[in-house]
Parts: structure tokens; C-alpha cells; sequence
């Protein structure tokens, strides 16, 4: 279990100090995949950074099975980072050294014997799918290779927590979802607690069993995804949830209405295609974007009515009296 | 067309003589500047701001100590470095002197060198060896030189044709080798054919050291694709 416990992190720079974390507490629990998500400049990478003590937090501790990071001496806190692996946006491989040799770094600074290392990475290779490029340097991997290799690389130690830093803001929405399921796998498979970074809904969406909306230094909400979600309770996370309506465009002029779904019955049948038929006025989806958690349809919609008065209310009626929760979009 | 005198130093073999010892000379002063200047310009990388072993005392120390060795002209080093060159090989005439002097005014530049190429490691490869539990001799030892590696090597070749070029201003104060013909032989006794033959076979020396330099290091390098 990873405990954060007011922690706290203030840079001193010539401009001034400049505090990118202030009184963080989480409790990260054994097994999940974490996620925190937060706009450009919120504190996420300072946050992980101090996890494993990359970043020396200024106020507060990191309570790590019970040990608290701060008070460990410079040999165990070296020895708890072997427990801790690492994936970073930018990969941040050897260059210098194939595929294998990246893998066999973290052992090779531990101690391993050559042999057992070379075992040991062609194991963990063959997990992530690099089993036939172990002799490659990293220029010749494209992004989606060499981020397998580095969590191959930050899975030799075999250690307890993965620490994963925008890891997959580098690389296209298709790759993106293969290193996601790969981590997955590895959080089901392995047993590795995984925390996420990102700045995008989706990574979250895709693998995360709970979520902190980190905004402005603080942490400004967290809980199960499906509740955080579902029932945003502050403005940054429904900022973060709901995507930009700015390319929404309207086709015919009418009114706009979001309708917002929120787990009840309704949303398991055919909602919209039944008020259009009962109503006999037709609408234009603009956006959509629900998902299902718990076997119940969560989202938001955006439709737009016909021009026609007398039709856009009898809509309007006909959403109210079926308890649809909707607003008015300007 | 060459002089009576070139024909006369070459049956000697004084040319050939000289081509080895400044070759011979480069080379040690070569070695014991690397030496010297190899751990200094490491020091000078992880104490600096950020690096890994962060300590400004003894970066703007060992920082102020390499500049004031780079800022004297080497010529002017020499005729400072004289006592020191007797201190340690127990003459400040000949050779032995003047390598000691070359690895003197080297040691500093090489330093520098090795700092520049170090600092071209991405912070984020540092960070994530930092992330496996390297210590600092680890990172030292097994990311910062290799990672460095083809830029080490480019710059060794650019501090060898250096020294190479100190060495033949150190035979004007005693030093051997192809300078000390051309001043001896070329100049004093006006003969300008043995002072270009000097020249030519130095420039041949150092292309060589250069295109090896570059050859080696795109050898070693792993950046390049489709290898
Ligand atoms: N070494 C540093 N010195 C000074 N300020 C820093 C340093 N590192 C981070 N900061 C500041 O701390 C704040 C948080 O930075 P951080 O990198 O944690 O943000 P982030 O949420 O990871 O952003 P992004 O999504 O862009 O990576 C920023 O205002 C940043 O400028
Ligand atoms: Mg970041």
C-alpha cells in the first residue's frame, strides 16, 4: 500500500517559489490501477516524481508497505526503488545498449549475474512481445516497441509498483490501447499495482479501478472511476470528463439540449429513437459520449431540436415527463 | 625542386625521426591528459547544478582552477610550467619536460571536452536509472560514459589534434619532433621547403587522427538507423 501523507512540494527558483504540490493525501491500495489525471502544469509528474523520492517532497511523506520513504537511509531508499518500477513518456532507454541490454540494466545494477539476467529479460520480452527484436538498438523501435521494452525494462526487479508518467501521451490512440491492455495484463497477471498519469479521460477510462483529479496543486477529487465519472462533483473534473463541446457544430440553427445519463433504467433501451417516434419530430445528435459501467449506460448527449416551436417543445415535455435530466445548451 | 638539405635529413632519417616523435609525444601526452582530464570532466558534469552529485564548492572550485589553466596561451604555460616540469621529471629540458607540460595544458581541455559530451545525455535516461536504484557510480559508470560514448570519442580525436599542435610549439622550448625541424632546419637556416614538408606531413598526421575519430565513433555509435 502506497500512503501519501501531506505531502507537499515547493521549488525555489530564482522567479520565486513555486508550489506544485500542497497537502496531497491518497491512499493507494494493493492491486488496482490508480489513475491521476490533471491538466498541463497541475503537479502530476511532480507527484509520481515524489513517490519514489526522484523529487524530494518538501512537506509530508510517502509511506511505502508501512516505511516511510523520507527517514530511509540513501542505500535502502536505492534498494525500495528496485521495488518500484518506472515508465516515462519519453521511453528513455539506452541508446547505446539492443533491446536485451536495456532489460538486463536494472538487474545488472542490482547485483544479477549475467546469466540469470539474460534469462530473466528474454522472460519478460516474450511478455511484452519483443521476443524477436532483443537484438535492436531503441533508434530502430517505433514508440509502441520501445515503451514495451522500457515496462519490460521497469518489470525485471519484478517489483510490487508500476509508476507509469504519460506514458502513452507519445504515441498514436491505437498503440495507446495495446500499452494500455499490456499494462493491464500485467496489473491481473503479476499482481503489480500500477499508478497512471495522464492528462486524458480516456487512459483512466480504459484501465483504472480508481481515480484523483489532481487540479492546481490539490487534489480535487477522488474515488472509484465509475463514481468520479458518473457524478463529478467538482468543475475540473467535469471539465476533464466531458470533453470540449467547442467542435460541436450545429447543422440547422435550432436549440440545443444536453441530456445526461446517470445510470437509471432508461438508458438501457432505445431512448432517443423512441421520443423521436413518439413526438414525430425528428432531432439531430450532435455528441455523444456515454459508456457502461456496472452494466448501466453513464454520459452525456448533445442533441439539437427542430426549428419548429411547437415540436421542440412538445420534445422538451416529452424528456421531462420521461425523468431524462436535461439542460439547455447556449 | 627540394633542397639539398631535405635529402640530406631524410637519408638521416631525421624526417622520419621527427614524424614518430611528435606522433610518440601526442600520443602520451594523449593518454595522461585523458587520464587527468577524463575524471575531472566527469566531476565537473555531476557536481554541477542539477547533476547528480550537486555541490557548487567544488564545482566552481575545480570550474575556476580549469578555466584559469585554459585562459593562458599555451606558449606562455610552458615557460610557467618549467619548474613544475623539473619538478617532476627532474629536468625542464627535452621530451620529457614537454609532455609533462602538454598533459599540464591538456588535462583542462580534455576536462571540458568530457564535460560537453557527458551533458548531451538526456536528463530522462539519468532519471530512469535513478528509478531503478542505480547509485551514483552506477550511473557514472554504466549510463552517463556509454551513453557519451560517440561524443567522447569525437572529442578525444579534437583534443589529440590539440595537443598534437601544443607539441609542435613546444620545440621551442626543446620539444622534438616535426616542429622542431621546421624551426630548426625550415626557419633558422631558410630552407622554406623543409618548413612546408613539415607542415604537409602535419596536416596528414592530423587528418588521419580525425577521420579515425569519426570513423570510430559512427562505428560505435547505436543512434544511426538501418545499422
Ligand atoms: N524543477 C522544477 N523547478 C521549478 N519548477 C518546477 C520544476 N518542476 C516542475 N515545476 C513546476 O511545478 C508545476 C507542476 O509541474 P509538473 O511537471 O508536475 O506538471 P504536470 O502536471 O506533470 O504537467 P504536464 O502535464 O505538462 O507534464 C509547474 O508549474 C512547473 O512549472
Ligand atoms: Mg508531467
Amino acid at each position: 500500500m502506497i500512503e501519501i501523507r501531506h505531502l507537499g512540494k515547493t521549488f525555489q527558483t530564482s522567479a520565486g517559489d513555486i508550489v506544485a504540490l500542497d497537502d496531497i493525501n491518497l491512499t493507494i491500495a494493493d492491486g488496482e490501477i490508480f489513475g491521476i489525471i490533471g491538466l498541463s502544469g497541475a503537479g502530476k509528474s511532480t507527484l509520481v516524481r515524489c513517490i519514489n523520492l526522484l523529487e524530494r517532497p518538501t512537506a509530508g511523506d510517502v509511506i511505502i508497505n508501512g516505511k516511510s520513504m523520507m527517514s530511509l537511509p540513501e542505500k535502502e531508499l536505492l534498494q525500495m526503488r528496485r521495488s518500484i518500477g518506472m515508465i516515462f513518456q519519453n521511453f528513455n532507454l539506452l541508446e547505446q545498449r539492443t533491446v536485451l541490454g536495456n532489460v538486463c540494466f536494472p538487474l545488472e545494477i542490482s547485483g544479477v549475474g549475467k546469466k540469470e539476467a539474460k534469462a530473466k529479460a528474454l522472460e519478460l520480452l516474450k511478455i511484452v512481445g519483443l521476443e524477436e527484436r532483443t537484438r535492436a538498438y531503441p533508434s530502430q523501435l517505433s514508440g509502441g516497441q520501445k515503451q514495451r521494452v522500457a515496462i519490460a525494462r521497469a518489470l525485471a526487479t519484478d517489483p510490487q509498483y508500476l509508476l507509469c508518467d504519460e506514458a502513452t501521451s507519445a504515441l498514436d490512440p491505437n498503440t495507446t490501447r495495446q500499452i494500455l491492455d499490456l499494462l493491464k495484463s500485467i496489473n491481473r497477471d503479476l499482481g503489480v499495482t500500477i499508478i497512471v498519469i495522464t492528462h486524458e479521460m480516456k487512459v483512466i477510462d480504459r484501465i483504472c479501478d480508481s481515480v484523483a483529479v489532481i487540479d492546481a496543486s490539490h487534489i480535487a477529487e477522488v474515488g472509484k472511476v465509475s463514481e468520479v465519472f458518473t457524478a463529478p462533483k467538482t468543475q475540473i473534473a467535469r471539465d476533464l470528463i466531458i470533453p470540449k463541446e467547442s467542435n460541436i457544430i450545429s447543422t440547422t440553427g435550432g436549440r440545443k439540449l444536453r441530456l445526461t445519463f446517470d445510470g437509471e433504467e432508461k438508458t438501457r433501451e432505445p431512448l432517443i429513437s423512441r421520443m423521436v417516434l413518439e413526438c414525430g419530430a425528428p432531432v439531430n445528435i450532435l455528441f455523444a459520449d456515454t459508456r457502461i459501467y456496472d452494466n448501466v449506460v453513464h454520459g452525456h448527449m448533445v442533441i439539437e431540436l427542430p426549428n419548429e416551436l411547437h415540436e421542440a417543445e412538445k420534445i422538451m415535455y416529452w424528456l421531462s415527463s420521461n425523468n431524462v435530466k436535461w439542460k439547455e445548451e447556449i | 625542386m627540394l633542397s639539398s638539405m631535405f635529402y640530406k635529413l631524410w637519408a638521416n632519417g631525421l624526417i622520419q625521426m621527427g614524424i614518430w616523435e611528435t606522433v610518440y609525444m601526442t600520443m602520451i601526452a594523449s593518454f595522461f591528459s585523458y587520464l587527468f582530464g577524463l575524471p575531472l570532466g566527469v566531476i565537473l558534469t555531476v557536481t554541477d547544478k542539477n547533476g547528480i552529485c550537486e555541490n557548487r564548492a567544488v564545482n566552481s572550485i575545480l570550474g575556476f582552477a580549469v578555466n584559469f589553466f585554459r585562459s593562458i596561451p599555451f606558449i606562455i604555460l610552458m615557460v610557467a610550467m618549467l619548474p613544475v616540469a623539473k619538478f617532476v621529471v627532474g629536468t625542464s629540458l627535452g621530451n620529457k619536460a614537454v609532455i609533462v607540460m602538454l598533459i599540464i595544458g591538456a588535462s583542462p581541455y580534455v576536462a571540458r571536452m568530457v564535460e560537453s559530451s557527458i551533458k548531451e545525455v538526456d536528463a530522462g535516461v539519468i532519471e530512469a536509472a535513478q528509478a531503478m536504484g542505480a547509485n551514483k557510480l552506477q550511473i557514472i559508470c554504466k549510463v552517463l560514459l556509454p551513453e557519451a560514448k560517440p561524443s567522447l570519442i569525437i572529442g578525444a580525436a579534437i583534443s589529440i589534434v590539440t595537443i598534437l599542435s601544443y607539441s609542435a610549439m613546444a620545440a621551442t622550448l626543446g620539444g622534438t619532433g616535426l616542429g622542431q625541424i621546421a624551426i630548426i632546419y625550415g626557419h633558422q637556416r631558410n630552407n622554406s621547403d623543409i618548413t612546408w614538408i613539415c607542415v604537409f606531413l602535419t596536416v596528414i598526421i592530423v587528418q588521419i587522427i580525425q577521420m579515425a575519430g569519426t570513423a570510430i565513433a559512427q562505428k560505435t555509435d547505436k543512434r544511426i538507423r538501418n545499422k
